[in-house]
């Protein structure tokens, strides 16, 4: 356990390694930072003084080894357009980001286990035949395109919600929550739903399967004939059953919903680290996209050793054969 | 024998004359399903209008000497000063949505179809070397594989666009380099299984050289799951190319593909002005769900264990 905790961190900071590679390879010889630095009419003089403060004249294995240095000090530059230090303002986003991803995922637990179980149970009817249909579109329907339709009905045709922004927020051991006030909720309920579309048709297959499959086993038979509800069959003895491997699921794709928050903040001016980058790629701020990568590529080698880890305590079999290879 | 001289009683003879090839029950099978049928010919009209946009489209979108300004921001079904009608309405350049749209298509299918056929040639040759070399080279290509494919495309072409920057080929790198993983994970999984049969042994004992076994006799057995992977990563990579361009990372505006039709309309959107994001969107959603449900038609005519 040990052996396999220690070898997926070794390779867990090998990928961080190779994507501060990645990253500042990128920034620094597919892009010229002096350029965004010095003005047009700057003189020779001018530039290399840049140059030189920002020690670009030095060979590239040493201006890689101060990056690392001062990426591991927390130190990733100050942003062009904020004029704070990179690492602070993304920090500062977090909070909203993980708001969102988590109330996706509640929404997608919400309408997406009721919808599937029932499909499952009743497969032949008219409303599972649309809610399996409707899952094969939420698969196919791009997330922008339907937020904005989102904000059309709901706030520009209806009125009913807001479309960008927060709303109010109120501090939660000292991290500020939109989902405590009645604004807040307002103004987060379009976006969530818009990032969950796409796991609520997951988990609405992930349901519909697992209750096709458990429906026939020996104990939800042996569960009836004893006379019991079927409403306590479904709610308990089913459900159970059904609910692992759509939680197994849905951890995985937490990941996902952090990664595709950009699409969704961007189009409902959430302010969260997603509408940061792409802001950031546009006004060409390098230090805030590359700390944002960094420390998106860090959330992520994160999860995925979380996963990893979870999973050999979880499954022996995920262990022993990554012994053997 | 003909056909016709067979008499009608007995039609048996004039069918046993017919080997039934495999393409013929792909295409049987496949037309069982009416929606899946009905898909692939929407599909076959798009990719038509997208070829011939220039013949089809109503007007030339980006030949400002056609373009009026006079025009813009008409409802769905307005006429033009010359009597055109404008059956989905005009943008905020005073540009007909449907010619728009049709040249948008061109942009979408073609970035989205290249980046597939890329990646397909890319991923196939690495996970046929995984499967057919095994061993270290195999341990280190899958580690690999497995590693990036516990990143979601959208932010591993997200990051390379951040670094790319815009453009045709950039996107394209981007999407290449988010989905030859798909590919050769699902080569390599179908080799590993064809690698240990017989034809494979027998190639090996006639002392043919490595590309031959690798390019002739193992690679098309592995084709079934690879068509279907590759249609349904061909509609990932539209939607993909869509969504950045949206995001204003993906294509210049100088190649305005569906997703930065819908982008442009974004800004008319919150005054009412629907139709500019709605139409062209719609069209993405068709394409999508037409490649896509071609895609699960073929999973299901390809899987050998649903094969009756």
């Amino acid at each position: 356990m040990t052996v396999f905790i220690i070898r997926r961190l070794m390779q867990s900071l090998a990928v961080v390694l190779v994507m501060s590679f990645i990253v500042f390879g990128g920034v620094n010889i597919v892009g010229d930072p002096v350029e965004m630095m010095v003005s047009d009419e700057a003189t020779q003089e001018e530039r290399e003084k840049v140059i030189r403060s920002m020690g670009l004249d030095k060979p590239w294995y040493v201006q890689y080894g101060r990056f690392v240095a001062g990426a591991l000090e927390g130190n990733l530059g100050k942003s062009f357009v904020y004029g704070e230090p990179a690492l602070e303002i993304i920090i500062h986003r977090i909070p909203a980001t993980f708001e969102l991803a988590l109330a996706a995922l509640l929404l997608a637990i919400v309408i997406g286990i009721p919808l599937g179980v029932y499909a499952g149970l009743k497969p032949d009817t008219v409303a599972s035949k649309s809610i399996m249909a409707g899952s094969i579109l939420g698969f196919s329907l791009p997330t922008f395109w339907v937020g904005l339709m989102f904000i059309m009905v709901f706030a520009v045709i209806l009125g009913w919600l807001p479309s960008t922004g927060r709303g109010d927020t109120v501090p939660l051991l000292g991290i500020d929550v939109s989902f405590l006030t009645l604004d807040g909720l307002a103004h987060l309920f379009l976006p969530a739903l818009n990032l969950a579309l796409f796991k609520i048709s997951l988990v609405i297959r992930l349901a519909r399967a697992g209750t096709r499959e458990v429906v026939h086993q020996d104990y939800i038979k042996f569960a009836r004939a004893k006379g019991l509800t079927n409403s306590r069959v479904v709610l308990v003895h089913l459900m159970k059953n059904i609910m692992i491997p759509v939680v197994t699921v849905l951890g995985l794709e937490f990941g996902g919903l952090i990664a595709f928050s950009v699409v969704t903040e961007s189009v409902f001016a959430w302010p969260g680290m997603g509408k940061l980058i792409i802001d950031s790629i546009q006004s060409l701020d390098r230090p805030v996209i590359v700390a944002y990568l960094m420390i998106i590529v860090l959330i992520f080698v994160i999860i995925n050793l979380v996963v990893d880890v979870l999973y050999s305590i979880l499954d022996p079999r995920v262990r022993l054969s990554e012994m053997k290879s | 024998m003909s056909e016709t001289a067979a008499p009608p009683a007995v039609p048996a003879p004039a069918d046993a004359g017919k080997v039934e090839t495999p393409f013929h029950r792909f295409c049987r099978d496949f037309a069982e399903s009416r929606v899946a049928t009905a898909a692939l010919a929407v599909l076959a009209a798009i990719i038509l209008l997208a070829l011939f946009a220039p013949w089809v489209a109503p007007t030339d979108p980006y030949d400002l000497a056609s373009v009026s300004i006079l025009d813009s921001k008409l409802k769905p079904g307005s006429q033009s000063m010359d009597g055109l009608t404008y059956w989905l309405g005009t943008d905020g350049a005073g540009r007909d949505l449907v010619s728009a749209i049709i040249y948008g298509l061109r942009i979408s299918l073609g970035v989205g179809v290249m980046s597939g056929v890329f990646a397909l040639c890319i991923g196939t040759a690495v996970g046929l070397a995984a499967a057919y070399f095994g061993g270290r080279i195999d341990t280190f290509i899958m580690r690999v594989v497995d590693i990036q494919l516990s990143f979601p495309a959208i932010l591993i072409a997200l990051i390379l666009l951040a670094i790319l920057g815009k453009g045709v080929d950039k996107i394209t790198i981007a999407l290449v380099i988010a989905q030859w993983a798909y590919y050769a994970r699902t080569v390599r999984a179908s080799a590993l299984v064809e690698r240990n049969k017989e034809y494979i042994e027998a190639a090996q004992c006639l002392a043919l050289g490595h590309n031959r076994i690798v390019f002739r006799h193992l690679f098309p057995n592995c084709l079934p799951p690879l068509i279907v992977v590759g249609t349904i990563q061909t509609a990932h990579a539209i939607s993909l190319e869509a969504t950045l361009s949206f995001l204003g990372v993906g294509l210049p505006i100088s190649e305005p593909s569906l997703g930065l039709l819908i982008s442009n309309g974004f800004d008319f959107m919150l005054s009412g002005l629907y139709w500019i994001s709605f139409f062209p969107g719609v069209a993405l959603l068709v394409t999508i769900v037409s490649i896509n449900l071609v895609g699960d038609q073929l999973r299901d005519v390809l899987n050998p264990r649903l094969q009756k």
